[in-house]
């Protein structure tokens, strides 16, 4: 498709914004969007990890084209987006612990991330090229990190309010998503 | 007391790299064995819908021959299961009972608001002219990006003229989509008002995949016009 | 040995029903999220994505349990994505030669079955640890609980968004659809809904408990 690569970027960052618009990465959403000190870390990391599965994924593609083995698409895919979460892992025990302990448990289920492995095969099923598919996995990562600071500052300040007992927790934080995908419709077009 | 009771034990290389080569192996087995079972009802499947599509947009038509345009401006026939060769187009030469050409058809996509809308658009050789399109795939908003299918004034603004420029090598005016109640040429597209976005996409679909075709069909109409 | 046999079907029928009640994926676990609410715009869809999870979480885990003796703990998650990864890959074929309609419809979030964290999780907390008849019980229960949820989000959208069920019009030509439940943020509002009806259930049952305690 002809689509630019800004436009590619805006559009992923905002009008088909992962979370709130394509329901990419929810998992993590729902369940890190606590506390805003996580979530950006959080953001930062599986968009780190985003970018390098889209690199990974557009040569594997190729390849496995040229050999006409595209019943393998998933299971190389879904091993190169393992092997990279545990590659991040690995570096930042290295080289930032301290992030490495703030993270915790979720560091390793970015893999379980859907919109990590929906980077991969959106870009695979429109056809993008290499510098499109880099500017929709940072868009998408960038959206994803937009949606989840987004979330996390609503819900610190809603712990300050007066919620009914009966609608705290992920019912809240749905009702929540749903007005902030409400409003992040109002982008539609945004991207040309 | 024993230590190595106490001691927890890794698995030995061994025993690790003869598992996942025995995993390997049934899994791999599985894909294929799924692959080659599914394969012809899938092929037979794809057949059927791009049939459908094609019947659809020129009516005359009662057979299909599938075709590649290629990068050195040559067009050749793509046998049954046949890929298509890289940085060619592939388009479809429909044919009515009696051997002549009805019309040709090609795929056409362009982001609208939710996700890629996949099109398919006639041409006609005759009248260098696209009399028709339909919707092969689109995830627009029901009620209203999918009036690209029914909306009246839209669906008015066919037949399309697309003529080519006087070198031959892209279309003499490009095919875009104008606001709702302004068209005034015949190469443009009246938008649906209220659902601008996806009237939009319809006509880049179009006018990237007509300039890029249509120049290289242009010199093949001769050998295109009986069914090979 | 009709007792031994009476009591492990009773087993059977408990590991089944935590599945689908006690311990529902959609409604209780709040897993999977991504699919439940991407492929619920309508009935159709709903039940098309919970039939293809259930079936990729009863062949894993199956598979899983069969090889759990042989599998390295090292790297039982990557092996855990391998089996379920080809699984996936399986119903993707299948589906296409079913339903070209469907698979356009259902589109990437067939494949992003693989990352569906209830299959590794039942993978990993229960079908390792259990023996296959079990683990597959277990994963059924848990697949039918999926597709009721999706159910329950996929129908109330229609209903309201499309005015129509499973393909069936419901309140004729005349009638002024309710966009937004087919759209994205109608899909949070659907589900947040739910889990506040399920709240207040269980709000009630527990002070019905509280007043009887008393009362006795």
């Amino acid at each position: 498709m002809h689509e630019s690569a800004a436009n590619i970027f805006i559009n992923a960052l905002l009008a088909n914004n992962f979370v709130l618009a394509m329901f990419l990465g929810l998992c993590p959403f729902l369940g890190v969007s606590g506390k805003l000190e996580t979530a950006f870390p959080m953001g930062v990391a599986t968009t780190f990890v985003m970018l390098v599965a889209s690199l990974c994924a557009y040569g594997l593609n190729l390849l496995l084209t040229a050999f006409q083995l595209e019943f393998l698409r998933l299971i190389s895919y879904i091993v190169i987006i393992a092997s990279s979460v545990q590659l991040v892992e690995m570096v930042l025990k290295k080289y930032s612990p301290a992030l490495f302990r703030a993270l915790g448990i979720y560091l390793p289920l970015i893999t379980t991330n859907c919109a990590v492995l929906g980077v991969a095969l959106f870009q695979t099923a429109r056809e993008y090229d290499f510098v499109q598919s880099m500017a929709f996995s940072f868009g998408g990562g960038a959206g994803f990190t937009l949606a989840l600071v987004l979330m996390a500052s609503v819900r610190e300040r809603l712990q300050l309010s007066d919620v009914p007992s009966v609608a705290q927790g992920t019912a809240l934080s749905l009702m929540l998503a749903g007005i902030l995908s409400l409003a992040f419709m109002g982008f539609a077009g945004i991207g040309g | 007391m024993n230590s190595e009771a106490i001691l927890p034990q890794t698995t030995p290389a061994a025993a690790m790299i003869r598992t996942l080569g025995l995993l390997s192996a049934i899994c791999g087995l599985i894909i294929v064995a799924a692959y080659q079972l599914t394969y012809d009802a899938v092929q037979e499947n794809k057949r059927i819908a791009v049939e459908r599509a094609v019947f659809k947009v020129i009516p005359a038509a009662k057979s299909i021959v599938e075709y590649s345009a290629l990068p050195t401006g040559e067009v050749e026939v793509i046998g049954a299961g046949g890929a298509t060769p890289p940085g060619a187009l592939k388009f479809y030469a429909g044919y009515d009972a009696a051997g002549r050409l009805a019309g040709i058809a090609a795929e056409g996509a362009a982001k609208g608001y939710a996700d890629t809308v996949r099109i398919l658009f006639a041409y006609d050789p005759a009248t260098s002219s696209i009399p028709a399109y339909s919707v092969v795939a689109m995830r627009e908003t029901p009620g209203i990006g999918d009036k690209i299918l029914v909306d009246k004034d839209f669906l008015a603004s066919f037949p399309l003229e697309a003529k080519l420029s006087a070198d031959l090598k892209a279309l003499a005016n490009a095919i875009i989509t104008v606001k709702h109640g302004s068209k005034t040429k015949p190469w443009e597209v009246d938008a649906i008002s209220g659902a601008t976005i996806t009237s939009r996409a319809v006509g880049k679909a179009i006018n990237d995949a007509a300039q890029a075709l249509l120049p290289r069909v242009a010199p093949n109409l001769d050998k295109l016009k009986e069914k090979s | 040995m009709s007792q031994p046999a009476g009591k492990m079907s009773a087993r059977n029928w408990d590991e089944f029903m935590e599945g689908v009640w006690r311990q529902n994926p959609v409604f209780v676990m709040v897993l999977g999220m991504c699919p439940t609410l991407a492929v619920t715009v309508s009935g159709v869809n709903a039940l098309s994505m919970g039939l293809a999870t259930a079936f990729v979480l009863v062949c894993s885990c199956g598979l899983v349990s069969l090889l759990r003796k042989l599998i390295p703990k090292e790297v039982r998650i990557a092996t855990y994505i391998v089996i379920i990864a080809t699984f996936v890959t399986v119903v993707d074929y299948v589906i296409q030669a079913v339903s070209l309609a469907l698979y356009d419809a259902l589109g990437a979030f067939i494949q992003l079955i693989v990352v569906n964290c209830i299959i590794l999780g039942r993978a990993e907390a229960h079908a390792s640890k259990n023996p296959p008849m079990a683990a597959m019980t277990n994963a059924l229960g848990m697949g039918v609980g999926f597709t009721i949820g999706l159910l329950a989000l996929g129908t109330v959208r229609e209903i309201l968004g499309a005015g129509s069920l499973f393909g069936v019009s419901l309140f004729g030509a005349d009638f002024q659809p309710w966009v937004i439940m087919v759209l994205p943020p109608g899909g949070f509002f659907v589900l947040g809904t739910w889990l506040l009806f399920f709240a207040a259930l269980e709000r009630r049952k527990q002070r019905k408990l509280a007043e009887a305690t008393q009362n006795a």
